[in-house]
């Protein structure tokens, strides 16, 4: 279904004069189609499949490049205007494109997300988010899923360094756990056999499996790390961790450059909350990912301070994976620093790492000082003031 | 009551009367007294006791540091309790025959551990017999079947194991592990592993004390998985309703037997509607028996996070089978890792006695380098279970003390002792 909904978009997209594109800063978006009208970035988006194939990662340009921002719900749209600032200050070659996901009731009665996510993302391909809501109730999904279905979004990436200057009983972590975000326990088949009775199906397949190993291997490369671990769980489920670990393994006889290990989940468990250095890089099936990522987010002092990343076949979302927390929101209290390093995240992914690095750099000084802290933090700035010091750091 | 005892002996430790691997006193006096006042009466009860004895000759084994057991008498016929406190120089129930208790060694450094239980165990006189049955899913020709270790475990009811490994390379067959058959042949479905600081150890959290239950029996551990098409694979995750109430009743008596006061149900209700959302039911229906405890529940991922952020507001915590391998090893990892954690087994009729977290350690195996502590404690655990307090006490308290003097340790805990040498240092620090 999502897939018929990308292709609607594209065709829409094609059908659509480029010129007619949306006017956000009218002399950037044309410097912009510019850029897209070289040969060599041209997309011919009818002959679509092919494309499809591969991961996407776009080549190394310092054209400027144009990215959807989902600013979301409760303290998004304040976290986001911070990121937004801060890549203005240090002159990041990125326009944004505002899109609202709020789902929209179609003629079949149900919630989908709105078009506009579709033509964006398919212009674009590259997304940040900050946190989303579910509408309680029946009908409603959850957005994340959805999102994920959309564009099929299958490795979730995320790093854990620790913070200096926000003190946990952890010190000198650094890791990144890559989670297979398709598939596995949260397949969502359930039955009720007979009453007191359910069975829930987890899900492995051989091409979800190799597809996620093969990211990881990349990542490893890509980022000059050394060792990828999977972790499993093959020992007590024989066929289907079996088939995940036996990809992991031919994917790594392929890739000798990088050191391969593979653990049970709950010696990675053990192990990590007792010396979290001797990780690197954590590949996994979807639930033992979801509770590692949580674990070593913990690690570091929680999802306030931990960025993350899902790449798909059809673009990358970059994201702030804490709540909306909408106790705070609209009173400027809120702690950017989650979406901001997501979106250094995204900035390496598009291969503009130099700016990364400089946004990074201020960030994390920023907190090493201490002087300039959001509440969570331990300080008692504004979300705005946090924003100005390190857009100050960034000019110095 | 165990508090009541555990305090009375250290107010008997601190007024110098009592060396502390004396036998737990037990005295009627309540907690709320000011401490001093409870202490000098002790003091004084004691002292009166000891002229006592001593003008009627009592018997001391050694003279110069006489063992004194203020013991509320107990009348085993009809149960109760008569309150005049009577003086024994031995344990009050010495035990009339030998206990047989099955032992299972494992693989990896299990037989080298089992070793140096039972070294501590006849230097401690502890009146228990073993049935060895060797069982391995790596070592098949040595191993006896399936059969044999369940029939030893039901004669006895009391079993001492170590850990059996999985190999990871699976070649088809049997998708059932000889753990989760010897689990389902004997029905245990509780496991529970407390995890407790050890004083004198410092992990990266201190003053832990939980407890973890953890359903067995089903859930992720059904084996049942199928190809349904090449390169696509299911596994089926179990949970009934008989089996999640089960477990729910038994957290909860268990919170109310041990003064417990809140109980943790953790869950992926929000990913697995059905199946977990069925457990999440049963331990909220059975906390509505339990009005005096509190109940709460936590999704998997938030605990794991807060487990290494603030482990503290932890109390009981039940959870089905994965997620209770995945807790009880991380917990382990926070008080200083597989080599320290004890952890039990139960069903209606067996209790089996093992480490918590379950680690066979194959890469140390004949290096003389594992810490015996798990299974030492297990065993301390497992005396207690069959009424041997005075041993049981007698060893937890030697390992204690190794510990807390430092002077001793194994590897993982950042030392460079053997074995061997800790067992030693346990079997010296026995104050018989």
């Amino acid at each position: 279904m999502a897939a018929r909904a990308i292709r609607t978009a594209f065709s829409q997209i094609n059908s659509v004069p480029k010129s007619h594109g949306q006017g956000v800063l009218p002399f950037l978006q044309e410097r912009f189609l510019e850029s897209q009208s070289c040969p060599s970035n041209t997309r011919q988006y009818s002959s679509a499949p092919a494309v499809f194939k591969t991961p996407f990662m776009p080549k190394g340009s310092a054209s400027i490049q144009k990215v959807t921002m989902i600013p979301g719900d409760g303290i998004g749209p304040e976290i986001s205007q911070a990121v937004k600032d801060i890549f203005e200050a240090a002159g990041a070659p990125i326009i944004w494109e505002d899109v609202d996901v709020t789902p929209i009731k179609g003629p079949d009665g149900n919630f989908h997300l709105p078009q506009a996510i579709f033509d964006s993302m398919a212009e674009t391909k590259m997304g940040l988010k900050g946190p989303l809501a579910t509408p309680i109730g029946k009908g409603h999904k959850s957005l994340n899923l959805a999102l994920r279905k959309a564009f099929s979004l299958y490795a979730n990436v995320r790093p854990c360094k620790s913070i200096e200057g926000y003190k946990t009983p952890y010190d000198e972590v650094d890791l990144v756990t890559i989670r297979e975000n398709t598939e596995g326990e949260y397949s969502g088949i359930e039955h009720t056999i007979v009453d007191g009775v359910v069975q829930s199906i987890k899900l492995i397949t051989e091409t979800a499996s190799r597809r996620v190993a093969e990211y990881a291997f990349k990542f490893a490369r890509d980022n000059n790390r050394s060792t990828v671990t999977a972790v499993h769980k093959a020992n007590i489920m024989r066929m289907s961790d079996g088939l995940f670990l036996k990809c992991c393994r031919e994917v790594a006889s392929k890739n000798k450059d990088i050191k391969f290990t593979e653990h049970y989940l709950d010696t990675v468990c053990l192990n990590m909350v007792q010396d979290p250095t001797q990780f690197d890089v954590l590949v996994m099936p979807n639930l033992y990912g979801d509770i590692l990522s949580d674990l070593c987010a913990g690690l570091i002092g929680g999802l306030g301070v931990t960025p993350s990343g899902n790449i798909g076949e059809d673009g990358a979302i970059f994201e702030s994976v804490h709540g909306t927390a909408p106790d705070i929101a609209g009173q400027d209290k809120a702690n950017p620093t989650a979406l901001l390093l997501s979106a250094v995240m995204m900035l390496r992914h598009m291969q503009l790492g130099e700016y990364g690095d400089r946004i990074e750099k201020a960030a994390l000084d920023t907190i090493r000082e201490g002087e300039v802290l959001t509440g969570d933090l331990g300080g008692e700035a504004t979300c705005s003031a946090f924003t100005k010091e390190i857009c100050r750091r960034i000019q110095s | 009551m165990a508090s009541t005892l555990r305090s009375s002996r250290l107010l008997l430790q601190k007024v110098g009367l009592l060396s502390s691997t004396t036998k737990p006193l037990s005295t009627k006096r309540g907690a709320g007294e000011p401490l001093g006042k409870v202490a000098k009466e002790v003091a004084e009860d004691v002292t009166k006791q000891l002229k006592n004895r001593f003008a009627k000759k009592a018997y001391f084994p050694y003279p110069g540091d006489p063992k004194l057991f203020v013991v509320a008498q107990h009348n085993v016929h009809t149960g109760a309790a008569s309150h005049s406190p009577v003086q024994i120089a031995e344990p009050v129930s010495h035990p009339e025959g030998r206990n047989k208790v099955t032992l299972v060694p494992g693989d990896g450094v299990g037989p080298e551990i089992m070793l140096s239980v039972r070294d501590v165990f006849s230097a401690a006189g502890v009146p228990v017999d073993f049935e060895e049955v060797f069982i391995s899913e790596v070592q098949p020709a040595q191993s006896v079947s399936v059969d044999t270790v369940v029939d030893s475990f039901k004669r006895n009811g009391v079993g001492l194991k170590g850990i059996i490994t999985t190999p990871s390379s699976f070649k088809g067959g049997v998708l059932q592990t000889l753990n989760m058959k010897i689990r389902r042949e004997l029905d245990l479905f509780a496991n529970v592993v407390w995890i407790q600081s050890l004083p004198g150890f410092h992990a990266r959290h201190n003053n832990l004390d939980f407890v973890i239950i953890r359903e067995q029996t089903e859930g992720e551990y059904s084996a049942l998985e199928h190809e349904s098409v090449t390169g696509v694979i299911e596994c089926l995750k179990i949970v009934t309703r008989a089996n999640s109430m089960r477990i729910a009743k038994f957290a909860f008596d268990y919170a109310m037997r041990h003064d417990r006061k809140k109980v943790t149900a953790v869950h992926k209700a929000n990913i697995m509607k059905l199946g977990d959302g069925l457990f999440l039911q049963c331990c909220e229906e059975v906390s509505k028996m339990f009005p005096d405890i509190q109940y709460e529940s936590m999704i998997i991922d938030n605990c794991c996070m807060q487990l290494v952020s603030n482990p503290h507001q932890f109390d009981v915590m039940v959870m089905p089978n994965l997620y209770g391998n995945i807790i009880d090893n991380l917990a382990a990892g926070l008080v200083g890792g597989a080599g320290v954690v004890p952890g039990e087994s139960y069903s209606q009729d067996v209790a089996i006695f093992e480490q918590g977290a379950r680690h066979s350690f194959a890469e140390a195996v004949g290096k003389n380098i594992a810490n015996p502590t798990a299974t030492l404690l297990s065993a301390c655990n497992m005396l207690k279970h069959i009424h041997l307090e005075f041993h049981s006490m007698l060893i937890w308290d030697a390992v204690h003390r190794v510990i807390k003097a430092g002077k001793v340790r194994t590897k993982d805990m950042g030392g460079h002792d053997t074995t061997s040498d800790f067992t030693h240092a346990v079997i010296n620090n026995l104050k018989h």
